[in-house]
């Protein structure tokens, strides 16, 4: 990064390299497909070829029994079915393998076993699908106003749900002098983790328990479903999830092709193994980000945005999810729309639509990617109509500091932080004025450069308040973490949350050592296992750290009085005489010290040295946190860039890409700009890349990554990251969470600086991605129309 | 996905490989790098009964200096094309250094990519334009087809089922020779949208210029090439491209034409420079 930003030592604030890093550089990270049980299965599925159509009849090959299954096979295994009261939800049960009707290509009907799987393909080659098709809904526009097409029969209609939220809309709109209409959309994408779906599973006869390898961000909500559904007790499942090569939001969901496996291990207990590959999650993964916006701002002179209306359209595909519901992202979506903005007018109706494309799923930033596109595109569409620098339209519309605690417009409660400094930071660093000035000079090589900003706050760490809002079946509490020094001194840490990438094993160990002072490289975060952690809803919404976390401070702050109890009898002195630290362990009055080492020795090995009226809970507690306030804490930043088009071929180049970042107190600076770059990273490919198309029968036109393009290495730029710090006064010393910001703005801040370069030839973009052939049919048809082709209303 | 069941085999030379392919009937594929053919088996779009691995046939690994031309083995990898640089060739470096990754690029071969006859790769595009030859080996024994003619449209060639690519001949360049190569990729290591190379020779009176990535095979554009060895760069401009490209490829929607115009035009422009 441009400006090192980090504390000294090991604790909060230090750049801790990544303890996790030796063994996944090294090629000995431990995934769910390193995963070996003698005797193991390999399973296959046999997938929709269409997109909806009534299931005729299913043939299997001769002689496969026990080695072919359809949803009739699967007695024992419920539908996934995902309530929610919400009102206007309808519930769409989902079956492991689809049954009566296919909703989508990609979907799983028929589950084939071999002894590899490319002998269970081939079996899945021998079935006999007789599918009638029936027109497929593709477009969420129409489907909307379907009736007789439905994608679920039992519904009268193809609406998921339709939420609306109208405060003060009307009387503020009137005394807007400036209207502005814009539509932005952004298109459907995959998650894609460079580890897909992966699950083992088998019965231990011993145990009596259904164990299953299973790579998810969830451990403990992933058993639940799996229990429910399986009609078993939830101590009859274990979930494991070893190393996890990302999940993004994808593995928080009980998938059918990870119920039908589980339930072939209880049927069979036997070993079975199921690793989704790249064509089956890009076909039937594609679930993300498909937003579409109608929006009129009503504005001042000045800019300053004084009413929003918008509708909101939700490709929501053809099921609801377990436990998140689909209910999450029209939630979210009217909920975060407003933004970092300060207005008071705001009207808004989202509609969740059922179509034949995979259920849609919470994607990192749920919902945020889109409604930062959206605000932000609008945001620069305003200041175009009032002719201002868009810089400063954002200045006159951010929540200011001095508004701070904020509730805005929906009552979301923005709890600190300094909004406009971080766009003024942002801007000082990008060093607008260079890059202004190239842009008027013109490229030596005809391309054109364009400046843009973004801004979003993120809502982090939210809890039980929030999540109930939305409806779902589960809803997140107080997390735990069991913590336990060992005889040598050490420290063994036990959360129900799990890393997959965030560098949870290094962050959480620098919280414990910044109360005990022990070597982080001596403290050894457990979690991932069911077996052996507490409960915790799990690692999503950017929460991990906050309230895990935080149950981590206050796990090791409550073994302090603890060790001081038997250090200040080893020293003999009275314990009140006697106190805690971190470097030296339990010093006396007269300065003489024992180590920390020393007493967990006493404790575990030598309790003949022990004080008669030692606490005997010793030197390991479980101790459960959320932050009093669960309203979230808000991180929050503002991106600059710069980029050069190319307008013959429609290439845009990033030319610089400047983050201004505040997520609170910095736990490690360096993991936070790691989780931001990789953040950017994708969100880059949702601005530029990441896309599958469907045709009118909802055939996907990407299956592999020859036509799905990700960003590569040469494709994202060097970011500069700079920090600031306002600490939440929700939570344990200030921590938000962040791991989902750096995907939020990439879209907003690119298509601005595009429209940016493009200004004089009319041309204004407005759908995600941002491909060459897109950019060039809008200079063709901003050639062959001399008017710009949107203009202020 | 994983590939269904194929038989192996390693042959000792090129006669072993044209006589496991012509024995087959047909269902038999020769496997070179395999960075096409790998994909496309474990899809299951390529279904071989049989694979005849010509990777390591020495024959196929060399690269010779004939004197007048480069003789290139058919299974000699893009990198190692690019790591050669060819006195009087340098350009088949230039080439090759841009094709995909290093990675590919270690496994993939020239005859190879060339037998799969994607209309976008860089082989199928830049042989011809260098006025290469193709020497095929069958049951008769070898033959050559100027490159120009090897391909026939988009995944289809000169080739019979029991033949393999076992070299190309590649012409060295005149000290005043001009070449140009220019692709437009969406991003590193993607097949190019629209692609374009043009070779200005003139002590070997030779004028190619040719335009790839389109549905079909590369197309030369001869007129276009005999007024730039005249005119220079004076004869390019979006007209005469246009027109030019108007003839040799026909009906193209607007963006695409649009991209091979600024192919043709930024390769020339790359030529002269």
């Amino acid at each position: 990064m441009s400006e090192e930003h980090g504390k000294p030592g090991q604790g909060i604030g230090a750049r801790v390299p990544r303890k996790e890093d030796s063994r996944h550089l090294h090629g000995r990270g431990q995934y769910v497909s390193d995963t070996v049980i003698p005797g193991q299965r390999e399973v296959a599925f046999l997938r929709s070829p269409v997109a909806h159509g009534i299931i005729r009849g299913i043939r299997k090959p001769a002689n496969s029994e026990g080695r072919v299954f359809t949803r009739a096979d699967l007695a024992e295994a419920k539908d996934i079915v995902a309530p929610s009261t919400l009102p206007t939800y309808k519930l769409s049960g989902q079956p492991p393998l689809a049954h009566g009707k296919v909703r989508f290509v990609g979907e799983p009907v028929v589950m084939c076993v071999a002894r590899t799987r490319a002998e269970a393909e081939d079996l899945c080659e021998q079935v006999e699908l007789d599918i009638e098709e029936l027109p497929a809904l593709v477009d969420s526009d129409v489907a909307r106003f379907e009736k007789s097409n439905r994608v679920h029969e039992d519904w009268d209609d193809n609406l998921f749900l339709t939420l609306s939220a109208d405060n003060g809309f009307d009387a503020l709109s009137k005394k807007a002098t400036v209207v502005v209409n814009r539509e932005v959309e952004l298109s459907r994408q995959a998650m894609v983790p460079m580890e897909g779906k992966a699950v083992v599973a088998y019965w231990d006869e011993r145990a009596d328990q259904l164990i299953m390898y299973y790579s998810t961000q969830t451990p403990h909500i992933v058993r639940t479903g799996i229990a429910q559904f399986l009609g078993l007790d939830e101590g009859q499942v274990r979930i494991i999830a070893p190393d996890v090569g990302g999940g993004f939001g994808y593995k928080v969901i009980v998938h059918p092709e990870e119920l039908s496996v589980a339930w072939l291990a209880m049927k069979y207990r036997k070993p079975f193994r199921w690793i989704e590959d790249r064509r089956e999650h890009l076909v039937s993964g594609a679930n993300a980000r498909q937003h579409h916006y109608r929006l009129t701002a009503y504005a001042d002179d000045k800019g300053r945005l004084l009413a929003l209306d918008a509708e909101i359209t939700i490709d929501g595909g053809a099921y609801s999810n377990w436990p998140f519901t689909i209910g999450l992202e029209p939630g979210q979506a009217t909920g975060n729309l407003p933004g970092p903005y300060d207005f008071q007018g705001y009207r808004c109706k989202t509609y969740c639509v059922a179509t034949n494309k995979p259920g849609f799923m919470p994607y990192r930033g749920v919902a945020r990617t889109g409604v930062c596109f959206a605000m932000e595109l609008l945001m620069d569409a305003i200041a175009r109509a009032v002719d201002r620098d868009p810089y400063e339209v954002r200045m006159e519309n951010l929540v200011r500091p001095e508004q701070m605690p904020y509730d805005n417009v929906v009552k979301k409660h923005y709890d600190s932080g300094n909004y406009p400094a971080a766009l003024a930071l942002a801007r000082e660093k990008f060093d607008h004025s260079k890059w202004a000035e190239r842009q008027k000079k013109g490229e030596p090589d005809g391309r054109k450069i364009g400046i843009g900003y973004a801004s979003y706050c993120e809502q982090s760490a939210h809890g039980t308040s929030v999540f109930a809002t939305w409806g779902l079946p589960l809803v997140p509490g107080y997390d735990q973490s069991a913590v336990k020094l060992t005889p040598d001194g050490g420290l063994e840490v036990r959360v129900g949350v799990h890393s997959h990438g965030q560098g949870m094993e290094t962050t959480f160990a620098q919280l414990a050592h910044e109360i005990l002072g022990i070597d982080v490289q001596k403290i050894k975060i457990t979690h991932g296992d069911t077996g052996t952690t507490p409960y915790s809803t799990g690692t999503y919404a950017s929460r991990s750290i906050v309230m895990a976390g935080g149950a981590t401070l206050k796990a090791c702050q409550e073994l302090i009085p603890r060790i001081v109890k038997i250090g200040a009898f080893l020293l003999g002195c009275k314990e009140d005489e006697a106190r805690f630290d971190k470097a030296l362990g339990v010093v006396g009055p007269d300065g003489r010290a024992v180590e920390l080492k020393e007493i967990c020795t006493v404790w575990y090995l030598r309790p003949d040295r022990a004080p008669l009226d030692v606490d005997r809970r010793g030197l390991e507690v479980s101790v459960s946190y959320k932050p009093d306030r669960d309203t979230g804490a808000f991180s929050y930043a503002s991106h600059a860039v710069a980029v050069a088009v190319d307008t013959e071929t429609g290439q845009v180049e990033i030319l610089d890409y400047v983050i201004a970042e505040d997520c609170g107190t910095l736990v490690n600076p360096m993991v936070v700009e790691g989780q931001t770059l990789g953040g950017v990273a994708q969100g880059i490919g949702t601005a530029m890349y990441e896309e599958i198309q469907y045709d009118a029968n909802g055939q996907p036109n990407a299956s592999t990554l020859a036509d799905y393009l990700l960003p590569g290495p040469t494709e994202i730029p060097n970011m500069r990251i700079y920090h600031m710090e306002t600490p939440s006064p929700y939570t344990m010393y200030g921590i938000k969470g962040m791991g989902e910001g750096g995907a939020i703005a990439p879209p907003a801040v690119i298509f601005n600086a595009v429209n940016d370069a493009l200004r004089a030839t009319g041309v204004e973009v407005s759908k995600t991605p941002l491909t060459p052939h897109r950019l060039l049919e809008e200079i063709e048809r901003a050639r062959h129309q001399q008017m710009p082709k949107r203009e202020a209303a | 996905m994983k590939a269904a069941a194929f038989e192996y085999l390693k042959p000792q030379d090129v006669p072993g490989a044209v006589k496991a392919l012509a024995g087959s009937a047909g269902d038999a594929k020769p496997l070179g790098g395999g960075q096409s053919l790998g994909p496309m088996l474990n899809l299951r779009l390529a279904r071989p009964k049989l694979l005849v691995d010509v990777s390591r046939l020495e024959a196929m690994r060399t690269i010779e200096d004939k004197g007048a031309f480069w003789r290139i083995g058919g299974a000699v990898t893009h990198s190692a094309i690019e790591d050669a640089n060819l006195a009087g060739c340098t350009v088949m470096s230039d080439v090759a250094r841009n094709i995909a990754y290093r990675t590919i690029r270690n496994r993939g071969t020239i005859g190879g990519s060339l037998a799969h006859a994607d209309p976008a790769a860089d082989w199928p595009l830049a042989l011809p334009a260098l006025a290469a030859t193709i020497v095929i080996a069958g049951p008769a024994g070898e033959r050559s087809v100027p490159a120009g003619k090897f391909m026939k449209g988009a995944f289809a060639t000169e080739l019979a089922e029991d033949e393999l690519v076992v070299a190309v001949e590649v012409p060295k360049l005149s000290p005043g020779a001009r070449w140009g190569y220019w692709k437009f990729c969406r991003k590193t290591g993607e097949f190019p949208e629209a692609s374009a190379a043009m070779l200005m020779d003139p002590e070997r009176k030779l004028a190619r210029l040719w335009v790839g990535a389109l549905d079909g095979a590369p197309q030369s554009l001869d007129a276009l090439a005999a007024d730039i060895a005249m005119r220079g760069t004076q004869a390019v401009s979006e007209t005469s491209v246009s027109a030019a490209l108007d003839l040799a490829v026909p009906g193209q929607e607007p963006v695409s034409r649009r991209l091979h115009v600024t192919a043709v035009r930024r390769a020339v422009q790359k030529g002269f420079n």
